[in-house]
């Protein structure tokens, strides 16, 4: 017989064991089991993947060298934001993170996986004080697939096939909603303000009826736009009889009232700003929560970490609950959630992220972002032909910058900024044409200074 | 003595070491929340502070904001210094079971497998970590080229001709599959096809993506003896309302369908399409393609089968694999390559458009990659085997233990098996909650029972992966043998167990959930003495 | 700060007992239990007789050696009882002693009906009523019924089969919740539980307010005709019987059933209905065929067959010759459609309850005709396929195979279905 194949990750491969345990079970080969499979079905050819496998060194030096071939963010001065935002990212949150238990843990329950629940445990209870909302879900997929459950969740509540989005919304996030959202709704958008991109109240006045399950506020806005209005909105929503679903910005809220100061019923948001590197848009973690009354906490589709007695008096346990299948208020316009294995690990970075600034590092957070960002709109918008930033009114960390003026499309602007090492904001001329040559700005608190007046004197060069 | 009996007892020495552990004792802090331990006044300088000219240009932004839009009061969040947090997270790691803890195999369906550090360290790279997503196509090229190799081995794998990384894991993967399938009777002006045919041995994601996505559900039970669909079956679910089926091979309870390609073409006559579910690959990998079987799109778990790891509960990362004629349905963008560079494309005609942000999970990706890389086609049928060697391993001594019996005995199984401790319930009245409670007790990891809807009474599903070793599932028998022998002869123990864990069992003792604290602020409020 | 494990001294100091929101927990009044033996029930079976109905029978039946087992039954339900409360496995006569009867308060009738598995299992019976020991029937047990209610009983427990449920809802009707513990030979009903140990489960969840409540069918077969030869039962009504609430733990998902999964089923088959607006709609007996009409706000004969057109009740409690005139007459272009369900424990479609809906009847309609809905524990709880007895083999033939069974909303299973 040849040499069987010894794998490093495989530890029965060592010799002699695949004999011993073959006549354990009683066949002379693997093959025999695998007759369970119709001839017709076993797959016979060879395969275009590279036979062998390769060493760790080997591995190693061909990852290193085809992701040499990226242009990381810590090489190029990066302004873009647009849902994947460059905040900093403390050390001991990817500590933590890179805990193996952390890292490889799973299916465990209350009693041998308590550390695990309790950490999520805290990040659901920090998130709760940030959010000013008494339950929180674990974790969902990512901030959109949280929108889409609380649209849902809405629905299953008010019994309304309506829905009223914001017309000022990022189209990839629309678009996943209305996959998600689409086959239950009807949807209807409500305009915003030309002038300081904030929600028209007197178009939402018009548009929420009585048919209406939920009015959809997002704070701040796609385009950076902080809603001032949030007090008027969820009075007119309430009044319909609607829900009032705010999505959020975790990072903003240690200066932006959060959902639970203006009655919100469910918030929703992703938390990646809180400690996760941006990893090309592949951290996510999708924020969950709502008020603490039966119709809310028992349509949420999602675990929640709670903490449960134990058959020991005195005793904690910390524990997951899951409401998987639509109960106890089926209606008919219901639909369901799935849910799986989802962002629990980002769950934990957020709360050592969030324990570690506490409450006087999240309001630094905020204040930070807002002042930076407004810092390089007012200098960017001091150049010649260049608007900025484009909505008036306050933003949080992104604005729109409006190239029109000086000639050149904002793809132009773009491709002659990054020559200089400067990724600049996102294109979004495409997305809303009245705002002239649009690019979305971000600037956080961990932009210097000096990186600003470097993007400001570029763009003065690039358009000149 | 042989050879192969010399390492026979050489192994059986190795076997007493690694026997089950009577003495074994959680580690246990009793670890307090960072909110009792909370030290007001207790601040980290974390972040960069903001440079005075910049005050002197804006002023305090913040403050200048309207009332009803400021917070009113500060987050009553914890206040504690760095050192102290990660002490206390220290801790919580060491009270979880991870997969390098010990012995993970009880997890089935999980596929828990070993998660290669030197892939975790190529993810944290900042070439990967550092990048963001709407960045010139030019400038992450090294990304590009892997998620397009990535693509490219699933297609093999899969026989398949497209890949996208957009979905979040196995669910959403499955959602995406349904959200094609509506588009595409959508483009064919067949919207009157709104039912999903689907079985009730996977993963209840399949019938609830489905449903969100607008369908009705059908499901089909496996037969009591065959533990098959069945043509009939099928048959009776098949209408010109049929939009599509969802099928998975092999089944959770390790049975592979041996009609499924008649299922398949059975559907495809009715004008439906045909979607894999491969949650469970781990036990076929090179052995049989998606494509083959008929199907037109087909979903990997990257968590699963491709090793990344489960992270307490995610990020995973679904790969959905399609067929030619469905290219055009995939949510954008995927990547192409001309022959010099990637791109980007976003310009398919009948895109679903998103199912989620950006591109998909990068650093997941990049994991999975690189662990296809380590293993080679040679490696990953090696896997496969020893992914089904272990499994029946597994069978042969697990079925020697009092009360415990299979599902299906009459087939054979692939890389899982369901059991069923029905018979020990009846005679001893312990459940398999009660077991599983007490396997914690020997610091082995407790086991999956099963999804909904449990068609086996009091199921166990372990899945003992290609990472797992014989010592391992020798541990867990011998286990097993020693609980039954427990609920034999005194029940009270397996019971009232776990014993030697880090809590006890939990009492759900509540009307419904909002008697349950599900934060700190509502604990405070209902336990204001602490 | 944190400690180390330190013993019990630490875990009281790293939390106080959690407290119910609403106060602190007073001591807890006990529960009223009713308990009926029927001490005839099941004597036949063992010795090849049909049923135990009449004196004759049970005469003939200890001629041959008949041992009663329904005593026994209730023994094992009541011992695993005290064991529940004393929080063990099984409870011995000093643990219910201790623990159960702290929390039980047990009623019954005298000797063979109930006192004396009580007193052997360690409780302390309230004992109504009298009897004429070694010469029970049916009416004892309607008097049984009747005195627990009165006396207060929260539910009632009673071991016996199919007679011996009828007796009981005949005296009280839906008024008390059951737990039936199967002691007879045939049992069709649906109130009894799969076997003495389950009942005790289900006891137990119903003491712990754990446990949700469904209607079950009471169901009797013509004990001369059975043994003729001739199955002929007939659909008495409904009593509530507690269902274990699937409770959510950690990451499983439940089956939940009860009146919202009724209800979703009932929204499956309107979607049916909705689709076929113009036929005949000829809707069958059962409360899950009753939700149905309940959401079209529709009077439904629970026990009987209505017909029902766009929306409107035409007929009501119909016989098969009714029927039969009915489908004759209409037009040829409007369809008749059948909405069944599951009833009796043993899972039968046709040919239990429901005879109305005979061969003939089920010709003139046709398989595709059928809408069938149940609620999926229903069909999990049969542990097989859906049965099928029409009286006609042919027609028995027809129905087999699979069937679509709608189970919600937009749910619907395959289900086997047999004769």
């Amino acid at each position: 017989m040849s040499a069987r194949l010894v794998h490093r990750y495989i530890p029965n491969t060592a010799p002699g064991v695949r004999e011993r345990m073959l006549a354990e079970i009683g066949v002379a080969s693997v093959d025999e089991i695998y007759e369970e499979i119709p001839a017709a079905l076993r797959f016979a050819g060879r395969l275009d993947l590279q036979a062998e496998p390769r060493s760790e060194a080997d591995v190693a030096r061909e990852l290193t060298s085809i992701l040499a071939k990226n242009r990381s963010t810590d090489e190029l001065l990066s302004f873009l934001g647009a849902g994947c935002w460059p905040h900093y990212a403390p050390a001991l949150v990817a500590e933590v993170m890179g805990r193996s238990e952390f890292l490889t843990a799973y299916g465990g329950i209350e009693v041998n996986d308590h550390g695990r629940f309790l950490a999520v445990f805290e990040y659901q209870s920090m998130m709760g004080d940030l959010l000013e909302m008494d339950v929180v879900a674990a974790a969902v997929y990512d901030g959109t697939t949280a929108s889409g459950d609380a649209i849902h969740m809405a629905s299953r509540i008010t019994g309304r096939k309506e829905l009223v989005l914001p017309r000022l919304m990022d189209p990839d996030r629309l678009s996943a909603l209305l996959n998600y959202n689409g086959p239950w709704f009807d949807t209807v958008f409500v305009d915003f303000d030309p002038a300081t991109g904030q929600m028209d109240l007197a178009d939402l006045a018009a548009k929420v009826s009585d048919r209406t399950a939920a009015v959809f506020l997002e704070n701040p806005t796609y385009l950076g736009t902080i809603e001032t209005q949030v007090q008027e909105i969820s009075r007119l929503a309430h009044a319909a009889g609607a829900l009032l679903i705010a999505n959020v910005n975790p990072a903003s809220l240690g200066v932006l009232a959060p959902p639970g100061q203006y009655d919100a019923d469910i918030a929703c948001g992703d938390g990646q700003p809180l400690g996760l590197p941006m990893s090309c848009g592949g951290a996510r973690l999708g924020v969950l929560a709502c008020k603490n009354e039966v119709r809310f906490v028992h349509t949420l589709p999602m675990t929640m970490v709670g903490i449960l007695p134990t058959t020991v008096p005195g005793e904690r346990a910390y524990t997951w609950h899951a409401l998987f299948d639509r109960i106890f208020y089926g209606e008919r316009e219901a639909a369901r959630s799935f849910s799986g294995t989802s962002s629990f690990l980002n769950a934990i970075g957020a709360g050592v992220y969030m324990a570690l600034l506490g409450p006087s590092g999240m309001a630094e957070l905020g204040r930070s972002n807002m002042q930076k960002a407004a810092y390089a709109a007012a200098r960017i918008g001091a150049l010649k032909g260049v608007k900025a930033p484009v909505f008036a009114g306050p933003h949080f960390n992104e604005f729109v910058v409006d190239f029109a003026g000086t000639g050149k499309s904002a793809a132009q602007v773009n491709a002659a900024l990054l020559e200089r090492g400067i990724l600049s904001g996102k294109d979004v001329s495409g997305e809303f044409p009245a705002l002239g040559a649009a690019s979305l700005f971000c600037i956080t608190e961990n932009h210097t200074q000096s990186e600003i007046d470097r993007l400001v004197d570029a763009i003065a060069q690039v358009t000149r | 003595m042989t050879h192969i009996d010399e390492q026979a007892a050489e192994a059986d020495r190795y076997l007493e070491y690694q026997a089950i552990d009577t003495g074994y004792r959680a580690v246990r802090w009793h670890e307090k929340t960072l909110y009792e331990q909370s030290r007001p006044g207790s601040t980290n300088a974390i972040l960069p502070p903001v440079e005075p000219g910049i005050v002197a240009l804006v002023g305090d932004v913040a403050a200048a904001l309207p009332a009803a839009a400021r917070r009113a009061r500060p987050p009553e969040m914890p206040e504690l210094s760095e050192p102290e947090i990660l002490r206390h997270y220290i801790r919580c790691s060491q009270m979880t079971y991870g997969y390098d803890s010990g012995n993970s195999m009880g997890l089935g369906t999980c596929t828990m497998k070993y998660s290669p550090r030197i892939n975790e360290q190529l993810a944290a790279s900042p070439k990967v970590k550092a990048l963001h997503p709407l960045q010139p196509e030019e400038t992450i090229q090294g990304i590009l080229e892997i998620m397009y190799g990535m693509r490219n081995w699933l297609c093999e794998l899969g026989g398949m001709d497209e890949v996208t990384f957009q979905p979040r894991g196995g669910g959403h993967g499955a959602f995406t599959d349904a959200c094609m399938i509506r588009a595409y009777h959508h483009a064919r002006g067949d919207d009157h096809r709104d039912e999903i045919i689907t079985c009730a041995v996977s993963h209840p994601c399949n019938p609830a993506t489905a449903s969100a996505a607008g369908f009705k559900v059908i499901s089909l039970y496996p037969d009591e003896i065959t533990g098959e669909l069945g043509i009939d079956a099928l048959k009776a679910a098949i209408s010109d309302r049929t939009a599509g089926i969802m099928m998975t091979a092999p089944y959770d309870t390790g049975v592979f369908d041996s009609q499924i390609a008649e299922y398949a073409r059975l559907v495809h006559e009715a004008g439906g399409v045909v979607s894999l579910d491969q949650a469970n690959f781990n036990g076929v990998m090179t052995r049989m393609r998606a494509g083959d079987l008929g199907a037109d799109m087909v979903h990997f778990n990257l968590h699963k089968t491709f090793s990344t790891p489960h992270g307490s509960y995610g990020p995973g990362a679904g790969a959905v694999a399609v067929k030619k004629a469905f290219r055009d349905f995939l949510p954008v963008p995927v990547v192409e390559f001309d022959g010099t560079k990637y791109r980007l494309n976003s310009d398919l005609p009948h895109t679903i458009g998103k199912v989620g942000t950006f591109m998909g999970m990068v650093p997941n990706v990049v994991k999975a990659y690189a662990w296809v890389l380590s293993m080679g086609a040679d490696g990953l049928r090696e896997a496969s085997e020893w992914a089904v060697i272990n499994n029946n391993y597994l069978i042969k001594k697990l079925l020697e233990v009092r009360g415990v019996e299979i599902s299906w005995p009459n087939r054979r199984k692939l890389q899982e098996a369901r059991f069923s401790l029905a018979k020990l319930h009846d005679e001893t009245g312990v459940s398999t909650t009660d077991f599983n409670y007490r396997l914690a007790d020997f610091g082995v990891q407790t086991y999956f029972e099963s999804h909904v809807p449990r068609i086996v009474d009091e199921p166990v599903t372990p899945e003992p992966t290609e990472s797992i070793s014989k010592e391992d599932v020798d541990q867990f028998v011998a286990a097993f043998h020693h609980i039954s022998a427990e609920a034999y002869s005194n029940a009270e123990i397996v019971k009232t167990a776990p014993h030697r864990s880090i809590v006890h069992r939990e009492i759900h003792d509540y009307e419904n959930l909002t008697q349950v604290p599900f934060t700190w602020r509502v604990w405070k409020r209902t336990h204001p003495d602490g | 700060m944190s400690e180390l494990s330190g013993g019990a001294e630490a875990s009281r100091r790293s939390g106080a007992a959690p407290a119910r929101p609403g106060g602190g927990a007073p001591t807890p009044a006990r529960r009223r239990i009713g308990l009926i033996v029927n001490p005839l029930a099941g004597i036949g079976g063992r010795v090849g007789l049909k049923g135990s109905d009449g004196a004759e029978t049970v005469a003939r039946a200890f001629a041959l050696g008949a041992v009663p087992m329904a005593g026994a039954r209730a023994a094992e339900t009541l011992r695993a009882l005290a064991g529940a409360a004393a929080g063990t496995a099984n409870g011995t006569a000093a643990d219910a002693r201790r623990g159960h009867s702290a929390a039980i308060e047990l009623a019954t009738y005298p000797g063979e009906m109930g006192a004396d598995v009580a007193r052997e299992a360690g409780f302390d019976p309230v004992v109504l009523g009298s009897i004429e020991a070694g010469a029970t029937t049916g009416a004892d047990t309607r008097r049984a019924a009747e005195a627990l209610h009165a006396w207060g009983a929260e539910l009632l427990v009673f071991a016996g089969g199919d007679g011996t449920a009828r007796d009981v809802f005949a005296a009280v009707g839906g008024s008390v919740p059951v737990v039936g513990i199967p002691a007879g030979v045939k049992i069709h009903s649906g109130v009894f539980a799969v076997n003495p140990r389950r009942a005790a489960e289900l006891v137990a969840e119903f003491l712990a307010g754990r446990a949700g409540l469904e209607d079950r069918e009471v169901m009797d077969i013509d004990e001369e005709l059975f043994r003729a030869g001739t199955v002929a039962a007939r659909l008495f009504g409904y009593m509530r019987m507690p269902y274990a609430r699937a409770l959510v733990q950690g990451a499983k998902a439940g089956n939940p059933g009860g009146p919202s999964t009724l209800r979703d089923v009932a929204f499956g088959v309107l979607d049916e209905i909705d689709r076929d607006p113009g036929a005949y709609w000829i809707l069958g007996p059962g409360t899950t065929v009753k939700a149905v009409a309940d959401e079209l706000g529709i009077e439904k004969t629970l026990l009987g067959v209505d017909l029902l057109h766009r929306g409107r009740l035409v007929a009501a409690d119909v016989n098969e010759s009714q029927l039969l005139a009915f489908l004759a007459r209409k037009p040829e272009s409007v369809r008749a459609r059948l909405v069944v369900t599951v009833i009796g424990g043993q899972g039968y479609l046709f040919g239990r309850g429901n005879q109305q809906l005979s061969p003939a009847v089920i010709r003139a309609i046709g398989k595709a005709g059928l809408v069938v809905a149940a609620t999926l524990d229903k069909l999990h709880a049969l542990g097989g396929p859906l049965l099928v007895d029409t009286g006609d083999a042919e027609c028995d033939a027809y129905l087999s195979g699979h069937i679509k069974v709608i189970t919600g909303e937009a749910d619907r299973v395959i289900w086997r279905v047999t004769a």
